[in-house]
């Protein structure tokens, strides 16, 4: 029988030190790691736990923006109250993985390192134009959050490297920004389609930046800049909205599966993209 | 409580128990973990117990090649058919469905074919389970892969494959030449359906299908097995009737029943579907290998591939009617999926279909047809919700083209007593215009709607039944009780035997402990299905409890030195007449038990009956929903149940029953639906995207009780637990399409179905 090594190193180094051996999975909080082993998905020789280093853990606002420890779950995220004031959306995202018990393992980190296009936090961080931070035996590199996954269960990372930290950048005065997904059920559920939208308002209320992206239409989370694009300049008229839509639908490059049709998801991912961004024009012009 | 009007309701007054909402005997185990289910239970030395399954929908089997699993460090024993009897073909009764035991076996452990992905095709035992998974790994299957076929209209064709070439259709005559996939058609007939037909002023024509769906219980099967040297087994299991697995058991082995003892761990949930076995005559058959107990608990994965599930369906209705609504004429066509084997609930689905309604000429034609999925199992009044959805969607659709109330309609056709129901017997005694009375009379009808809302009604109905079971009463020394029972308790019987038994000896609810007793300790009961429990098994409680009177009056009679029959209960007291001074003689319940040992020894009863005069139940549903126009999603917003309940024992139990049957209900018409690929391999073998509705999927269920008792039963009771999921899929369906305007006929109203149809207006 093949054993199973455990070990939770307390140091950057210690972690990829363990993880340089091969044949190595990275843990947070587990949630999709145990799920795939007792499938007989994933057959690790060894797990890195890496709740024990120092930062992995916890927010900090640095330079005006906030800085997430990739192993921090959404229930911490959720009781977060200045993240949730700038972020509202990213919050939002990441609170609708899973139940109750699950916010209280599942990791922003492994979310995106699970490397799901429907994973519900990315379309988030692509739209608030996150960095990721990643540490490996070659060194440390920041990176954009949607260049982290580049195929279904596949990242850029090396066999050595791990998702230290996600920085999202300072926020404007009048900035806010809002997730929804589409799933058949009210929660418990696997993203049928997410939309992620992040708005910047000038003053006189007019979008002077917008962020679309979108999950779950495409192998990997899509930035949509077109469909970003549509909205600036704009108050998020209709013909804005429409616009939006019609970018959002014309990005989709879906599947059909057994969660939803190809036709169904284009359809969904233009709907929900203009319902997320007026939900995001309307936090940031309440802020003032 | 409802206050609908009742008939021949015995004399409420005295009651002191039945209709109270005491604390309920298992809910301390079950909220603190402590209850024991059937993967909790451990033996010294069990060894782990696995299957290897078929990939295929359907092949045959050229040979399975063990050598290699045997020869792993680890491996205790290992099984295929070749250790099992090949059974001859012969039915068996049990409960509301019968089993052919051959069918039976050859689910168990395929023999020569396997017939659906899923299918077991060796079971081994190890000393863990991590050996066990890779001996399953290692044991080589060669198959021959053979076209499958799902579809039941496909598998209907007179080209479909085959699945058994020695399946020829019952029921129709003369007796087909050849074989094919259809096993029975069921007939039931009266008048002259189409001439009812052409004579009628309006007349609905629709299809209707809906998708094989699981009973979702939380537990998944487990047992633990052990076959001693001399051949006496026993076996812990979680199930639905624990003489039931003794039964199949002993059959598939082809052992004694009396080797057998089962004992029955507690059940995480049922719904038909712990009906029958799967895993414990595989444990029992690797204990006679091994010399050791075996463990074996199903994933979820294998709960949903292999067991289960009930029927998809295609359907036709045909309805005829006057222009004032009376419905002259039915014609009800129903294909039933019966998975890998015939059984499907075809024949119980015929039978409810128009149960509801006075319909003068009809013909409703079942055919139950084998698939390659997984052989179903019962479901929750089995057949019913997926004719019913048929019917009550076609009926609506008549009420909308006549501009008649939904109610209405119902009461214009539906049935009263001393009515001959479609399927035989005359009425009696029956609620259904009670029920139709409740809703109506409901603040929920006539509530306003907003945009985008619907409102649904359906009705439904079940036979329930009544069957064979035993219960004991012990009385302990200090005169408390225990009620002892065959019936496996999925849905709150213990709380009604004990409430039953503490009504007749008068004591208070908590005195009475209620067990559900292994096959050695009590006699034989059926298994807990067919909503018999409270009325069956419950008769059996009410006279033990009778014995028990008797023979403490007897006991007080002999202490008093006077005739018994002079002696009489009341109030949890024998009352003797008065003494030689003219002075009151009363002993109590706790004294005479306290003086047992010295006036004849412990006293207890036990009773074995047949119960007979079950009542059936209806059910008249309303439901309000609000659809998203732009992504087809569905909230169901309101919901209201009423049902002729009998008498509820303990309503709020009753109430759960009707709450947990519209939840299951509202998930099928919904979501939830297998999902098989090309190569016939179910897709969502999982909670996740076999989509059951979740707490927040679903609004607080109004549960109206209507009691119209059973006089059949000591206390009115009519079984409960299956009509509430009759009417759901119809009253979600006909709520959705009052909110769109638009006809789906098709099951489950999933987003993007529906978000098709309303673009397609």
């Amino acid at each position: 029988m093949a054993d199973l090594d455990y070990v939770a190193p307390a140091s950057v180094a210690g972690a990829i030190e363990a993880l340089a051996g091969g044949g190595a999975k990275v843990l947070a909080g587990g949630t999709d790691l145990l799920v795939q082993m007792r499938a007989g998905r994933v057959k690790p020789q060894r797990i890195v736990d890496l709740k024990r280093i120092p930062g992995l853990i916890g927010v900090r606002q640095e330079n005006g923006g906030f800085v997430i420890g990739a192993s921090t779950s959404g229930a911490e995220l959720g009781e977060h109250a200045a993240l949730i004031h700038a972020w509202p959306g990213v919050v939002e995202a990441v609170q609708l993985i899973g139940s109750t018990q699950v916010q209280g393992r599942a990791s922003i980190g492994g979310n995106l390192c699970n490397a799901s296009p429907a994973a519900d936090s990315v379309p988030a961080l692509v739209a608030a134009r996150a960095i990721c931070v990643v540490v490996g035996g070659q060194g440390r590199r920041e990176l954009p959050v949607e260049a982290v996954v580049t195929a279904p269960g596949a990242t850029v990372l090396a066999p050595d490297e791990f998702l230290l930290e996600i920085r999202l950048p300072p926020r404007a005065a009048r900035a806010s920004d809002a997730y929804l997904r589409q799933i058949p059920r009210t929660e418990m559920d696997i993203a049928v389609v997410g939309a992620g939208v992040s708005l910047t308002l000038d003053a006189a209320g007019v979008c002077s930046e917008a962020h679309v992206a979108l999950g779950a239409v495409a192998p990997t989370v899509l930035l949509v800049e077109a469909a970003g694009a549509a909205l600036i300049g704009t108050t998020l008229d209709d013909a804005a909205l429409d616009a939006l839509a019609q970018a959002a639908e014309a990005a989709c490059r879906p599947i059909s599966d057994k969660r939803g049709t190809a036709e169904y998801r284009t359809r969904i991912a233009g709907v929900l993209a203009r319902r997320a961004a007026a939900i995001a024009y309307r936090r940031a012009s309440e802020r003032t | 409580m409802s206050d609908a009007p009742t008939k021949n309701r015995p004399d409420t007054a005295a009651l002191k128990v039945i209709g109270t909402r005491p604390v309920r005997p298992d809910g301390v185990d079950k909220v603190t973990g402590r209850a024991a289910y059937g993967a909790d239970f451990r033996a010294p030395g069990m060894l782990t117990g696995r299957v290897k399954r078929s990939p295929h929908a359907h092949a045959r089997i050229v040979s399975i090649d063990t050598r290699k699993a045997r020869a792993l460090a680890g491996v205790k024993a290992i099984v295929t058919a070749a250790d099992f009897p090949d059974l001859a073909s012969q039915e068996y009764e049990a409960g509301e469905s019968a089993s052919n035991l051959r069918d039976l076996a050859m689910n168990v452990m395929a023999r020569n074919k396997v017939l659906y992905q899923g299918h077991p095709v060796a079971a081994v035992a190890a000393v863990s389970a991590s050996i066990a998974e890779a001996a399953v790994a290692l044991i080589e299957v060669t198959y021959e892969t053979l076209p499958h076929v799902i579809d039941v209209e496909a598998a209907m064709a007179p080209d479909a494959p085959l699945l058994h070439s020695h399946l020829f259709t019952e029921g129709v005559s003369p007796r087909p030449a050849s074989p094919s996939n259809i096993a029975k058609r069921h007939l039931f007939v009266r008048g002259d359906v189409d001439a009812a037909l052409a004579a009628a002023e309006v007349v609905i024509d629709r299809r209707y299908t809906t998708q094989a769906v699981h009973q979702g219980y939380i537990e998944p099967h487990a047992c633990v097995a052990e076959m001693a040297a001399d051949g006496q087994c026993q076996v812990w299991s979680s199930s639905q009737g624990q003489f039931m697995v003794r039964t199949y058991c002993a059959k598939v082995l082809g052992i004694e029943i009396s080797d057998i003892r089962v004992t029955p761990a507690e059940i995480g949930g049922g719904f038909g579907g712990k009906t029958t076995v799967y895993l414990e005559p595989l444990a029992l058959a690797l204990s006679r290998q091994s010399g050791a107990p075996v463990k074996m608990v199903m994933t979820r994965e294998e709960v949903f591939t292999a067991t289960g599930p009930t029927s998809g369906s295609v359907m036709h209705v045909r309805l005829g009617a006057t222009r004032e609504g009376r419905i002259t004429a039915a014609d009800v066509e129903l294909k039933f999926q019966a998975g890998a084997f015939p059984g499907s609930p075809a024949g119980a689905a015929s039978m409810t279909a128009i149960a509801c309604y006075d319909v003068a000429d009809f013909r409703v034609v079942g055919w139950d047809v084998v698939t390659n999925s997984p052989k179903v199992a019962a479901y929750r009044a089995p057949g019913a919700p997926i004719a019913a959805f048929a019917v009550e969607s076609a009926i609506e659709e008549l009420a909308q083209q006549l501009g008649l109330d939904p109610i209405a309609i119902r009461r214009l056709n539906g049935v009263r007593d001393g009515m001959k129901a479609a399927y035989g017997p005359t009425f009696e005694n029956i609620g259904f215009m009670e029920t139709l009375d409740a809703i109506e009379s409901h603040p929920h009808y006539k509530a306003p709607l907003g945009p985008n809302q619907g409102r649904g009604v359906a009705v439904g109905f079940w036979f329930n039944i009544g069957g064979e079971s035993s219960a004991a009463v012990h009385l302990s020394e200090d005169g408390g009780a225990v009620v002892a029972t065959g019936s496996p308790d999925i849905g709150g019987s213990r709380a009604s035997m004990a409430m039953m038994a503490a009504e007749v000896l008068g004591l208070p609810v908590e005195r009475v402990r209620p067990i559900v007793a292994d096959t050695a300790s009590i006699g034989f009961t059926g298994l807990t299905g067919g909503s018999r429990t409270t009325f069956a098994t419950g008769m059996a409680v009410v006279q033990a409890a009778e014995k028990v009177i008797e023979e403490l009056k007897r006991r007080a009679a002999l202490i008093w030195d006077v005739p018994v029959e002079t002696v009489t209960w009341e109030a949890g007291a024998a009352i003797g007449p008065l003494d030689p001074k003219g002075g009151a003689r009363r002993l109590d319940l706790d004294t005479l038990a306290a003086q047992s040992g010295r006036t004849g020894g412990p006293i207890s009863a036990e009773v074995s009956l047949n119960a007979q005069g079950a009542g059936p139940g209806f059910g008249a549903h309303i439901c309000d929903v609000e659809v998203d126009p732009e992504t087809g999603q569905v909230t169901v917003l309101r919901y209201t149940a009423a049902q002729d309940v009998g008498r509820a024992i303990h309503p709020s139990y009753v109430e759960g029953q009707v709450q947990g049957g519209v939840a299951q209900g509202v998930g099928w018409a919904l979501n939830e639906e297998y999902v098989f690929d090309v190569d016939g391999r179910m897709e969502n073998a999982g909670f996740l995207d076999y989509r059951v509705p979740v707490a927040s999927d679903l609004p607080m269920i109004d549960a109206v009780l209507v009691e119209v008792p059973n006089p059949r039963h000591p206390f009115g009771a009519k079984g409960v637990g299956e009509v509430p999921i009759v009417p759901p899929l119809a009253a979600v369906a006909n709520a959705v399409r009052a909110a769109t305007g638009v006809r789906l006929d098709d099951l489950p109203l999933s987003p993007p179905k529906i978000r098709a149809a309303l673009q397609k207006g």
